[in-house]
């Protein structure tokens, strides 16, 4: 559990309380899969600097794993080594280890404080699995809340498959150097996230993306609706620890893909509907399925600011509040697509584009692998 | 002694040199408090027969009049207020059961008046509600989808039949009986045009307004006035109603003396005949009862109405609530303590049940808890007072309120609470043909408009300045909310922080 | 048309496909436990064998229904118009508020049979019970005629405790010349006199026409009792204003 962190200092702790925070957010995708180091993706988030304050920052790439695709690729925090050896004790019960070892990182100027960092390589262990009677996701989405919802000092800030999470206390561009990604790392597709919390919680926890299994998002804003999206998705088995408008995000959007089948078109349609006299000028086919999807899922709908990006295996989405009240750009160059808060943090890694657009309010914009696109 | 003790008048009519003694106090009053005196001509006043409705003081044309509270006095007792003892002399001269109406006037906490809203600061924006859009429709009924699709991949609407709302208000049952044809015509016509629903409470649906049907809310009550087939499937929706805040656990009982002509064709029962409704439904024993009843109606009108199941809010109310989820319900309304009614035994109103504002949040939370709260929608009532009260509610967790009072109020009532006499001299509860046609509903319909547009702009003013610009956001984000001046045990209760807590 | 079902067969699905059908006779076999059959139901004639499920020809309003076995509770709920025809037991609260229409039962009904049962201009409803009824036998009846034969065979009285309770209109015909229990001291009891014997002897008739094996002559020899509310002595409203 992550409230006994020896960096605990006297102010109310992540999830203890809820932060409001403003950010950067970021992402890049090679459409044909080709690998790209995440020097670009740096480079990106560090241009928009003055978005972020230094209390968080991280990213997520997706194909850096291809080596071990097949497996789930947790990233832990510790505490100290007493918390590693409870949650192997529990890892190994329950997971079979493929391969792990301490996260390779360097010293960078500005990070310190920073906890134990180790990475697993995993699969369920067959006769657990079968005798839990849930189906994969759930068994290892379970052991994940387990981990970090009763071994004190330990936490698991990345669960998926061919990706990977790193973030930590600091500034991006920082975080970046710090994890060698710039080096170390080669993925098809990157998200970045600068955080501008509005106390100091000093968790490496609380940076972001978070993430659910394959799925990250990072986001920028505070949203108003939260409790009620809160409360609405905890009645699903969700919990959110927390309280950052990421996670209950990031839990609606698992909710309506893993559970209802949503497509990503439908789901913007929920958490960022549009308003009723927009949806009464649409054709009766589109007007038929928003007013479906709002009559059916009223507590998913995300009021007040955000934009967020969401990366999920073989892509990324792009949303913004129906309001567009935050920026959010996007570009396309070749293979390549990106999608930033501000258009300089494209134009630094790509000055000439063959195409770049906001996109309004409620739009979802979807980059997706193209076909034979190496995962 | 005189076998009956005296009770002093309640107030006092001060007559200003105003008058002009147009008497047209003496005509407006049906308690016969005006009257001529013989001798000198002089229109005076016999303040024992007073309620303090006002209706002569409104109609005044020279506003020669008011109503004061008398100042005789007993001896003072802080125990003994002159109400407790008037009310124990009222029974000792009668042996009856005391008798009022409207709802529960005692200074019993009010916890909306200790709850505060939040505002956006910085790190998210207010909107302007004036000039930016601000949505306050509200659907209910059962949100509990199935996604499916059809052989193209295109989802269908699998959705239990939904009640669309303009805002999340509506008109609370008022029987056709308790209150008039006036009164029913204003609140019919203000429902249809406000886009919202009113409720024939359990007095049938009158011919006439069978227009309105779209905007119609039928309820099935104990004595099953009025109900058939063709009312049935003329309504929105069906609210079967198994309890009233103003009187949990009790029944109804419209003397035959209000069953006019009108009142029995639309009852179908009678004319003078008492209309008894009894405490329970003789065929609901037990819970699984209830969803035998509600299936009846599901059946007669072949799925296509959402039925309402309307409780009084009691000490086991979540518990109950999540049974009735479980039993087909599409909606689930909720009356609190302090609800209006046209006649309740004094004790039950003032003594039985608990406040709204608690049963919306443990019904609300615990119904998430079990992980059915979008299995049935929630309706609150029982003293929703001002678009303030509403916005709570649904912070709370409510989907939408019922209004009573306040409609009463809007069409003159000015809160006697004599209802049970029939003497409305505003022509709201009354059947006296001469009393109804004082209430013009062409002018009653109009003000209920004001009164809900007026409110709904208020809705989206402290929703604009919340950072919400949908309904949906705002229901049960108690974030939102912050409790002033409550202990522990309410705070935990209703789910809320103390106001100065951080999020 | 028929219509053979079991007990898998979903009340849902029966009772849509019974509205959904051209035919307007239905002959419904094997019923098991079905509930609200012939609900709101006006132009059609049902025949069931079996046992049909609670709140049977609920809101009925014109249709016809005959049952061969017995009916659960709720029979007749709200019913407006029509028939309803038992050739066996009805259970609980049988005819419940009904305004029209008939519910003839050949054998007995459960408790409070005619419950809040009412009158409006030309309805009149009308329960026969061939037996004997329960406890609470036309409680708060507001109008509507209820009559009890007391043809059973197991030897208890033809009516239990507590009839007429709160009975207000209406009328209630015991075929016995001694009421077995007390009844509220607002109810009046005579022999049938008047333009009783012919609106009884009606109604018997009727009543028979249904069951062939029974005759009205036979049933109609015998002394009956006539309840009705005491307008002189009508249930106090003990209130007093406050």
């Amino acid at each position: 559990m992550f409230n006994s962190n020896p960096n605990y200092n006297s102010s109310p702790f992540e999830g203890e309380v809820r932060i409001p925070s403003g950010c950067a957010v970021s992402a890049i995708i090679n459409r044909s899969g080709k690998p790209m180091t995440g020097e670009k993706i740096i480079r990106s988030i560090s241009t928009m600097h003055d978005r972020s304050n230094g209390l968080g920052g991280g990213f997520a790439g997706y194909g850096i794993y291809p080596d071990y695709k097949e497996y789930y690729a947790f990233h832990l925090f510790f505490n100290d080594f007493q918390a590693k050896k409870a949650t192997e004790d529990f890892i190994i019960t329950h997971f079979e280890i493929v391969y792990s070892s301490e996260m390779k990182t360097r010293k960078v100027k500005g990070i310190g404080n920073e906890p134990l960092i180790y990475r697993y390589f995993l699969y369920p262990l067959s006769k657990r699995l079968t005798n839990s009677l849930m189906d994969e996701e759930q068994y290892v989405v379970k052991c994940v809340n387990k981990i970090n919802a009763e071994i004190n000092g330990a936490f698991v800030f990345s669960s998926g498959k061919n990706m990977g999470i790193f973030k930590g206390v600091g500034y991006p561009e920082e975080i970046g150097k710090f994890y060698l990604l710039d080096e170390e790392y080669q993925g098809y597709a990157w998200t970045a996230h600068g955080r501008y919390p509005t106390n100091t919680p000093g968790w490496w926890g609380g940076a972001h993306p978070f993430g659910l299994l394959d799925y990250s998002i990072v986001h920028n804003g505070e949203i108003s609706s939260y409790d009620a999206n809160r409360r609405y998705i905890e009645m699903f088995g969700y919990k959110c620890s927390l309280q950052t408008d990421t996670e209950v995000i990031t839990y609606i959007i698992d909710y309506l893909i893993r559970v209802k089948k949503l497509t990503l078109q439908e789901i913007a349609k929920v958490i960022s509907a549009s308003f009723w006299s927009t949806i009464e000028e649409k054709s009766e086919e589109e007007k038929r399925k928003e007013i479906f999807l709002r009559k059916a899922f009223p507590s998913l709908l995300i009021n007040g600011p955000f934009s967020i990006i969401f990366g999920f295996s073989g892509g990324i989405m792009a949303l913004n509040d129906r309001l567009k009240l935050r920026s959010m750009v996007c570009a396309e160059k070749g293979d390549f697509a990106f999608i930033s808060s501000e258009e300089c943090g494209i134009r630094v890694i790509e000055p000439k584009l063959d195409k770049i657009f906001s996109p309004s309010g409620g739009q979802p914009v979807i980059y997706t692998l193209k076909e034979g696109g190496t995962l | 002694m005189n076998a009956d003790m005296y009770i002093p008048a309640e107030f006092e009519v001060i007559r200003s040199d105003r008058c002009v003694n147009c008497k047209i106090c003496e005509k407006q009053c049906a308690n016969g408090v005006h009257y001529t005196d013989k001798k000198t001509g002089k229109i005076v006043a016999d303040s024992e027969k007073c309620v303090n409705c006002q209706r002569c003081v409104c109609t005044c044309p020279t506003h020669a009049l008011k109503i004061v509270k008398s100042d005789n006095a007993y001896r003072q007792n802080s125990n003994w207020s002159a109400q407790t003892m008037n009310e124990v002399y009222r029974q000792a001269n009668t042996g009856g059961v005391l008798l009022s109406s409207m709802g529960n006037p005692r200074q019993n906490p009010t916890y909306f008046e200790r709850i505060l809203l939040n505002a956006s600061q910085v790190t998210n924006p207010p909107i302007d509600p004036l000039r930016e859009p601000m949505e306050t429709t509200v659907y209910l009924g059962k949100k509990d989808v199935e996604i499916k699709r059809d052989n193209q991949g295109r989802l269908v609407d699998t959705l239990a039949p939904q009640l669309k709302l303009t805002m999340p208000i509506m008109f609370s049952a008022m029987s056709y009986g308790s209150i008039s044809y006036s009164a029913h015509e204003s609140l019919a016509r203000a429902a249809e045009e406000l886009g919202i629903y009113y409720n024939t409470g359990e007095g049938g649906l009158h011919k006439d307004f069978y227009k309105y049907s779209g905007n119609t809310i039928v309820q099935v009550a104990s004595g099953r006035f009025g109900v058939h087939s063709e009312y049935l499937s003329t309504a929105a929706a069906i609210e079967v109603k198994m309890g009233q805040g103003a009187k949990p656990g009790i029944g109804g009982h419209l003397p035959g003396l209000k069953i006019s002509d009108d009142v029995s064709k639309t009852r179908m029962i009678p004319k003078g005949v008492d209309a008894i409704s009894p405490a329970p439904h003789h065929d609901i024993y037990s819970i699984e009862d209830l969803r035998q009843l509600i299936y009846t109606l599901k059946e007669a009108t072949d799925y296509k109405k959402p039925i309402i199941v309307k409780i009084a809010a009691v000490h086991n109310v979540a518990a109950i609530a999540s049974g009735i989820a479980r039993s087909g319900a599409d909606i689930i309304a909720i009356d609190g303590y302090r609800g209006g009614t046209g006649a309740a035994p004094t004790r039950i109103r003032d003594n039985v049940g608990i406040p709204i504002e608690l049963a919306i949040a443990r019904v609300d939370e615990r119904l998430r808890q079990e992980g059915i709260r979008d299995s049935v929608s929630i309706v609150v009532g029982g003293s929703i007072r001002s678009s303030a009260d509403v916005v709570k509610a649904v912070a709370l967790g409510a989907d939408a309120c019922y209004v009573g009072t306040a409609a009463l109020l809007a069409l003159g009532c000015h809160l006697c609470r004599h209802c049970h006499t029939g003497k409305c001299n505003w022509g709201i509860a009354t059947q006296r043909p001469e009393l109804v046609q004082r209430l013009d509903p062409e002018v009653g319909y109009k003000r209920l408009v004001n009164l809900l547009t007026a409110w709904n702009h208020e809705i989206q003013e402290m929703m604009g300045g919340m950072g919400l610009n949908s309904i949906e956001a705002l229901k049960g984000n108690r974030l939102m909310l912050r409790g002033v001046g409550l202990n522990e045990a309410e705070l935990k209760v209703l789910g809320i922080r103390h106001a100065g807590e951080d999020m | 048309m028929n219509i053979n079902i079991d007990e898998k067969t979903d009340f849902q699905l029966l009772n849509r496909r019974i509205r959904g059908v051209e035919d307007k006779n239905i002959v419904i076999n094997g019923c098991v436990g079905q509930r609200y059959i012939a609900t709101g139901l006006s132009d059609k004639k049902l025949l069931i064998n079996g046992t049909p499920g609670n709140a049977l020809g609920s809101y009925l309003n014109g249709g016809e229904v005959t049952v061969y076995g017995n009916a659960q509770d709720a029979t007749g709920d709200t019913m407006n118009s029509g028939m309803i025809v038992i050739h066996g037991n009805a259970g609980d609260a049988t005819g419940y508020a009904m305004r029209g229409g008939k519910i003839y039962i050949k054998g007995n009904t459960g408790y409070r049979a005619g419950i809040h049962m009412k009158a409006y201009m030309d309805f009149k409803p009308i329960i026969v019970v061939g037996g004997r009824a329960g406890s609470f036998l036309g409680e708060y009846q507001a109008g509507g005629i209820i009559v009890v034969l007391g043809q059973n065979d197991d030897g208890l009285p033809i009516i239990n405790n507590f009839c007429g309770t709160g009975m207000h209109g209406g009328k209630i015909y015991l075929r016995c010349d001694k009421l077995p229990h007390a009844i509220p001291s607002q109810i009046r009891v005579e022999k049938v006199k008047g333009s009783e014997v012919e609106e009884l002897k009606s109604i018997i008739e009727d009543y028979c026409s249904y069951f062939k094996e029974l005759n009205a002559e036979y049933l109609l020899n015998a002394d009956f009792l006539s309840l009705f509310p005491d307008v002189d002595n009508p249930y106090k409203r003990m209130y007093t204003n406050n």
